[in-house]
């Protein structure tokens, strides 16, 4: 599974690190870090993530 | 035919809906019908990066999960009546509907001022909740040296002040009956701190003041406060509060006193006099100034309902209820109006983006359960509401209900200037963080969301249980 966040929309909400924490966290300065490549096993999780977005900058890519 | 869903409303409470009725394992028809021209759409960018002219019209899609591919959407097309124990909804062209399971989604509309003066298209009197809102809005604040008036200092039209500023609109006021600007959502101590900066970049207000009518010939020229100032303006922006969207259920013996009234699992409950108070919302609301967007809805309406559900002898939460409402209609999003067993058990509508989400999970698994005869013996809804709100560069992200804890608020950390985070406590309990200020700031009031997850329900007294 493919995760891509369009950081042109993404503004650091962090409601993706509650849905899926092992995929998405933000570093110290309040900025979203995430895997692109997360194991099959998170989808329902990046599936959550990407429902909650309120930019709706997270896509699953396959 | 197989049984069908008939979602009315097709905005994100009514899409989240559907993608819920999947997750579950709904699957017969769905049918989602919307009266506006779009398919689902973002609105928190309209009064912010969109009205801004930063984020493009096309941005604001929500994007389907998969699981939807065939959902009938009946776009443009509106729910003009319903007829529930026939389980039939009406629909602008007079073709009926039946359906077995109904998901409520038709949200709410934008309350207007009535007063004398200009109004309709062409007066320069505007509301902030649609694209097509938006697009008209955006189009005459492009005009050099606009004087733009904005009645109601709540979120929406909060954002609107800060986003004219940037867009560099001559002069923006801002007007409210309360002496504070967010005051009810936020409290006093949040309130100052953001009048100031909106004070610091060029925005003035007019508080402690109504609205009692425009002037103009056609146009308005100027916005009559009720303390007898005259405000000139150019552009109006109406930020006032919403009217929930239930007209069309009404009749059918609802509790719609203020959005629809469910139970602790969303599903619509009988009220005691549903068709004579179906138009008794609005025109609470209406009777109230004082601009409230998406905070939780007025105490006016919490407190007559929860006497509306007191003399039906109903518990708050806790029991099957089947008795007192009707398990095939479930609410989702701005609409409902529920009680939270994660706080006080009083019905409440909460008009936050997370809320069409978090509802649509807990009604779709309900009302997929009851179509499949299945108990519905899952824990009562008990989402953690969440907010935010961008205002200049600056960041409000709220977790829990900091209106619950108006009485005891704390700053928790930084400094009435800079990056600040807000405890509201009840009884001592922390029972809401907002966080005001950069990314930092957002991030630091997330730390607290586990806090406020994890502590138990208040009891219905607000003592710590
Ligand atoms: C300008 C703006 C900015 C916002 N910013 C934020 C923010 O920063 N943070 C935050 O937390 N929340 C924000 N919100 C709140 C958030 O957008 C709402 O909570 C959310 O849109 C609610 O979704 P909903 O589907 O319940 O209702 P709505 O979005 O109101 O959708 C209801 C839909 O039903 C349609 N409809 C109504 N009646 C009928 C009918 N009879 N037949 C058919 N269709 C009908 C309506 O046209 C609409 O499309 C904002 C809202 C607005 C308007
Ligand atoms: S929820 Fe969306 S906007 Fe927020 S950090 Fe995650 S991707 Fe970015």
């Amino acid at each position: 599974m493919k995760v891509a966040v369009d950081m042109n929309k993404c503004q650091d909400h962090g409601q993706c690190v509650f849905a899926a924490p092992d995929v998405f966290r933000l570093d110290d300065s309040g900025r979203l870090a995430y895997l692109s490549d997360p194991g099959d096993a998170f989808r329902a999780d990046v599936e959550e993530a990407a429902d909650v977005c309120p930019m709706q900058a997270i896509r699953i890519e396959a | 035919m197989a049984a069908r869903v008939v979602v009315a409303g097709a905005s994100l409470g009514g899409l989240r809906a559907a993608e819920q009725l999947r997750a579950v394992g709904w699957t017969g028809p769905i049918t989602a019908v919307g009266d506006e021209p779009h398919m689902p759409y973002n609105r928190p960018p309209l009064s912010k990066r969109v009205l801004a002219g930063t984020a493009p019209f096309a941005s604001l899609a929500l994007t389907p999960r998969a699981n939807t591919a065939d959902v009938e959407w009946r776009l443009g097309t509106r729910v003009t009546g319903a007829r529930l124990r026939d389980r039939v909804v009406v629909l602008d062209d007079g073709e009926e509907l039946d359906f077995d399971g109904l998901v409520v989604a038709t949200g709410l509309r934008a309350r207007r001022l009535r007063c004398p003066g200009p109004s309709g298209p062409g007066s320069g009197r505007h509301t902030v909740r649609t694209l097509a809102d938006i697009r008209a809005l955006r189009a005459e604040l492009a005009l050099p040296g606009v004087r733009l008036v904005v009645t109601g200092a709540g979120f929406i039209g909060c954002e609107v002040a800060a986003t004219a500023v940037g867009l560099g609109v001559a002069e923006v006021t801002v007007v409210d009956v309360e002496p504070l600007p967010m005051l009810r959502p936020l409290g006093e101590f949040l309130a100052r701190a953001l009048l100031r900066r909106h004070e610091e970049r060029g925005v003035r207000f007019a508080l402690g003041t109504g609205v009692a009518g425009f002037e103009g010939d056609g146009r308005v020229t100027g916005v009559v406060l009720s303390d007898g100032r005259v405000l000139p303006a150019d552009v109006v922006v109406e930020s006032v509060g919403s009217v929930a969207n239930t007209e069309w259920l009404a009749g059918n013996g609802l509790d719609l006193s203020d959005g629809v009234l469910t139970d602790e699992h969303l599903r619509a409950r009988r009220g005691a006099d549903g068709a004579a108070t179906a138009g008794g919302g609005a025109f609470r609301v209406g009777s109230e100034a004082g601009g409230r967007a998406f905070g939780v809805a007025s105490e006016a309406g919490g407190g007559s309902a929860r006497g509306a559900s007191h003399e039906a002898g109903a518990p708050p939460y806790g029991t099957t209820a089947d008795a007192g409402c009707l398990p095939y209609v479930v609410a989702v999003g701005d609409i409902a109006r529920f009680p939270n067993a994660r706080y006080d058990g009083v019905p409440r509508r909460v008009e936050h983006w997370s809320i069409p989400g978090d509802t649509a999970r807990h009604a779709a698994k309900v009302l997929t359960a009851q179509l499949c005869s299945q108990p519905v013996d899952f824990a009562p809804f008990a989402p953690l509401p969440s907010f935010w709100s961008d205002q200049y560069d600056f960041r409000l992200q709220s977790f829990g209900s900091p209106e619950l804890g108006h009485d005891d608020v704390r700053l928790l950390d930084g400094e009435a200037d800079g990056d600040m985070l807000v405890g509201y406590h009840r009884d001592g309990r922390l029972v809401g963080v907002v966080g005001l200020g950069g990314p930092a700031a957002a991030a630091a009031a997330a730390r607290h969301r586990s806090l406020l997850l994890e502590r138990p329900a208040l009891s219905p007294q607000g003592a710590a249980s």
